[in-house]
């Protein structure tokens, strides 16, 4: 299954740095996806768009996670040549990643 | 308990002036915030304020302040924004002289400045770690550099009795801890309540993000009524505590989810937000819906303020040409790839110094690479960097030609060139970064 399935997501930029929550809309999914969208995952996922580390920050109590990936936006907002130099859309990509259901 | 209402009226430079008004006149508000200045706009205005020595405040404040000052003025309602930008006086001096203009009661403005710190940071020749390299290696390509600052100087203005406080570069969630500290009278130590004031500003400084905004993906999540959002305000109890809510009518909708989803915008480690007055801590922040639109946050907290003030440095990095043009019909894809081929080998062959050049095809591979599926049409995207304006024009230029020298069919040729205003970011010890306060009366 699609994570879009269980969570929702919204990122922002910091510089070079993208973050990009996932929320379970239901506490309940909360340790499925704590076992699957682990941050190695998430950075295989996103190859070749993210070039330095992925940390996952736990927030148990809102049933969510908060994925800060470096060197994510091409050298930052001012100098990226992206189409979405803030890195907007990396939420919707992340909603595309398969976990076993 | 005591509780102050504070309003967001706008989350962004460009954002939309109704519901600030909408708030003004039915919010019964103490505070109305507008935040609008972001991280290279402040280096833009320094570049309009060379230019002209009464401007480089935000371009829209006067259609701002005309729309929301006579609801505000007549309800009470004290405003603060980050709109003075690189020129925060003159800001003020604006304020006054539209506030005259409208026929309003004399009001009070205040001008926070001293967050333009160049001199200071050029004295210690500051660490930029984007380049990393002390500022000095930059050169005459330093446009500006401006300290994150704090809500002390807020306070000032508002116990002074100001009734309109306007800043340039201020850390946006201090824009409301700086009403919410003057009001309650939080002690400068008082790191918890300090923490969940930043949360509240945390939460509110995006306006309409957390009211439905930036949140709709029907069916997954609709949002009813996005043409008329209605912004967000916050009750906040003396103790800290905080629930958001918006004004009945308004569209839009505040739900735990939307309050999740802005908790987490762009924060990196929950547990440690750094802010100029507080380091606040949201990992154990509990959210919960207490009646439609209405929900209730809280468990925030917050440690002493870190000793330094981020300060964002912008400066002058060559210039970005690009050129757009669209293919439509079986084999969109290959003539569009065909176009940036053409287009690549152009640049190479008339010898144009850009480096490095993107080609993307805008509906296959633009935004995360290819990944599948196949487009009825498809928009082909050069884009590259360069060292003068004419260098980065020659990208839109080979691509214009394509409609005589390209592929079939190509249509709705864009082209752009911009000077890239970077921003690069350094520390700087507190006490190297004094507030001060300005005030300007305006005469009814």
């Amino acid at each position: 299954m699609k994570l879009r399935e269980i969570a929702h997501s919204r990122s922002g930029d910091k510089g070079d740095i993208s973050n990009i929550s996932l929320i379970a809309y239901d506490a309940k999914d909360y340790a499925r996806l704590r076992e699957h969208a682990t941050a190695a995952r998430v950075k295989r996922h996103f190859a070749g768009i993210v070039a330095g580390e992925v940390l996952r920050y736990e927030m148990p109590t809102i049933a969510a996670f908060n994925f800060v990936a470096r060197a994510a936006l091409g050298g930052g907002v001012t100098r990226s040549l992206a189409l979405d130099a803030h890195g907007k859309s990396l939420s919707s990509l992340l909603l595309e990643m398969e976990i076993d259901g | 308990m005591r509780t102050v209402r504070i309003g967001a009226g706008a989350g962004f430079s460009g954002d939309r002036i109704e519901p600030a008004v909408e708030l003004a006149e039915r919010g019964e508000l103490d505070y109305l915030v507008f935040e609008c200045l972001a991280e290279r706009t402040i280096a833009l205005a320094q570049q309009a304020r060379r230019a002209d020595p009464d401007k480089g405040y935000d371009p829209l404040l006067d259609r701002r302040m005309r729309a929301v000052l006579p609801a505000a003025a007549r309800n009470g309602v004290s405003i603060v924004t980050n709109m003075g930008a690189a020129n925060p006086l003159a800001a003020a001096r604006r304020i006054a002289a539209i506030a005259a203009e409208l026929g309003l009661p004399s009001l009070k403005i205040a001008a926070v400045v001293g967050d333009d710190v160049l001199a200071a940071l050029m004295a210690v020749d500051a660490e930029i770690a984007e380049i990393g390299a002390p500022l000095s290696r930059l050169g005459t390509r330093v446009v500006s550099a401006n300290a994150y600052l704090g809500a002390d100087a807020i306070v000032t203005a508002l116990r002074a009795g100001a009734n309109v406080v306007v800043t340039g570069r201020t850390a946006d969630p201090a824009l409301f801890l700086g009403p919410l500290i003057h009001a309650f009278g939080w002690r400068q130590d008082d790191w918890a309540r300090l923490g969940a004031g930043a949360l509240a500003g945390h939460l509110l400084e995006c306006a309409g993000q957390i009211s439905g905004g930036y949140f709709a993906d029907p069916p997954l999540k609709s949002v009813a009524g996005l043409a008329r959002l209605g912004f967000p305000l916050a009750e906040v109890d003396e103790a800290g505590g905080l629930v958001v809510t918006k004004l009945a009518g308004s569209g839009g909708a505040i739900t735990a989810a939307t309050c999740k989803e802005q908790l987490l915008y762009e924060i990196h480690d929950p547990a440690a937000y750094l802010q100029p007055d507080v380091i606040a801590d949201f990992s154990a922040v509990v959210i919960e819906e207490i009646a439609p639109d209405r929900v209730r946050v809280s468990g925030a907290t917050g440690r002493a303020r870190p000793p330094t003030l981020k300060v964002s440095v912008g400066y002058l990095d060559g210039w970005i040409g690009e050129g757009q043009i669209s293919y439509a019909g079986t084999g969109a894809e290959a003539r569009g790839r065909l176009a940036l081929d053409i287009v690549a080998e152009r640049l190479a062959l008339t010898g144009a110094a850009i480096s490095p050049l993107r080609c993307d095809l805008i509906g296959v591979d633009a935004l995360h690479g290819a990944r599948g599926g196949s487009a009825y049409e498809v928009r082909a995207r050069a884009v590259g960097c360069a060292g003068s304006a004419i260098e980065a024009a020659r990208i839109g230029e080979e691509v214009e030609a394509l409609y005589t020298n390209g592929p079939a069919g190509g249509g709705g040729v864009m082209k752009s060139v911009r000077e890239v205003v970077a921003v690069g970011s350094a520390y700087l010890r507190r006490e190297l970064a004094p507030a001060e306060v300005q005030f300007v009366e305006s005469d009814r």
